[in-house]
């Protein structure tokens, strides 16, 4: 189903219709997610991916207009480039250890004392909600300090226009 | 869209559920899925969808501009707030034990304070990027 999703995707020349099915794919990935027992993955999937830039596309899409630009007639180098770097990944593939191997390094290395400890030692019963805000603090400083960056981007970007805009006038 | 009987009753209904369902996911996050990311992009979702329903000035007046643009540093500003609290209290940067005198107390006194954090700022960001983006005319 969602690779019958992309292929919508990618022949529809209907940007509409595009938004839409990227936020069906989104869904479906949420679906897949919660399959695989990865619930708070599943609800940002759903919520950001299928909600917010959902709404965030047609917005643009609002402002731009709704067809797709005429595509380049003949597009060889970029076929090749996207080839060869699918063939490495799938090539790097096999390095990995198989799927739910117990032995591989990411179950060895912290994940038995997150999984063993994090109740006793931050008395929070969401393993995901312990390893993020407690063991990972600093990587979710990170986040957060991302998400405040690209507010004040989008702010610095939009402001400036709008005075370009009255500077002409 | 403001004249679509329809829409604005479903929005009236639905909206207070919306936020109070992200203040779930919000305070819920240390016992089930959710917490401050998931609590942000669901608050902004029903701001913006009284915005979309109501018309973008009736959610200024809502949620002005300046709040927005406070919360997005304000947000921010608790996390590293909290991480100093940590070191003034003689503990690491964002080091919880040290919160509270029981040690899994402070780490959950930590966890709240930095998750309202992330609350506060991924709702602030959102939707300052919506009023910028909806608040563009269409060129041409």
């Amino acid at each position: 189903m969602m690779a019958a999703t992309v292929l919508a995707i990618v022949v529809q020349r209907n940007l509409f219709s595009v938004v839409v099915l990227a936020g069906v794919y989104s869904f479906l990935m949420a679906t897949v997610l919660v399959a695989l027992d990865a619930v708070d993955v599943a609800m940002t999937e759903a919520s950001v991916g299928a909600g917010i830039s959902t709404v965030l596309l047609l917005g643009a899409l609002y402002l731009c207009g709704g067809e797709e630009a005429k595509p380049t007639p003949r597009a060889w180098l970029p076929l090749a480039v996207t080839l060869v770097i699918v063939g490495a990944l799938v090539y790097g593939t096999h390095g990995l250890p198989a799927f739910s191997d117990p032995l591989a390094p990411i179950h060895t290395h912290v994940v038995p004392r997150y999984l063993g400890q994090a109740l006793a030692e931050t008395g929070v019963p969401n393993v995901v909600t312990a390893v993020l805000a407690s063991y990972r603090g600093y990587d979710t400083l990170g986040e957060t300090v991302v998400v405040f960056t690209a507010g004040i981007g989008v702010i610095a970007l939009l402001r400036r226009l709008r005075r370009g805009k009255k500077e002409e006038e | 869209m403001r004249r679509e009987p329809v829409l604005r009753v479903v929005g009236k209904l639905l909206i207070p559920y919306m936020l109070v369902f992200a203040l779930y996911v919000q305070f819920h996050g240390d016992f089930g899925p959710g917490g401050g990311f998931q609590a942000g992009v669901i608050a902004a979702a029903a701001i913006i969808f009284y915005a979309l329903i109501f018309g973008l000035p009736a959610a200024r007046r809502l949620v002005p501009e300046w709040l927005v643009e406070t919360m997005v540093a304000a947000g921010a500003f608790l996390y590293l707030a909290v991480g100093f609290a940590g070191l003034a209290l003689g503990g690491n940067f964002l080091d919880y034990f040290v919160l509270d005198r029981d040690p899994v107390a402070g780490q959950h006194r930590g966890i709240f304070w930095v998750e309202l954090g992330v609350l506060i700022t991924v709702s602030g960001v959102m939707l300052k990027i919506f009023y910028m983006f909806a608040g563009r005319q269409r060129e041409g």
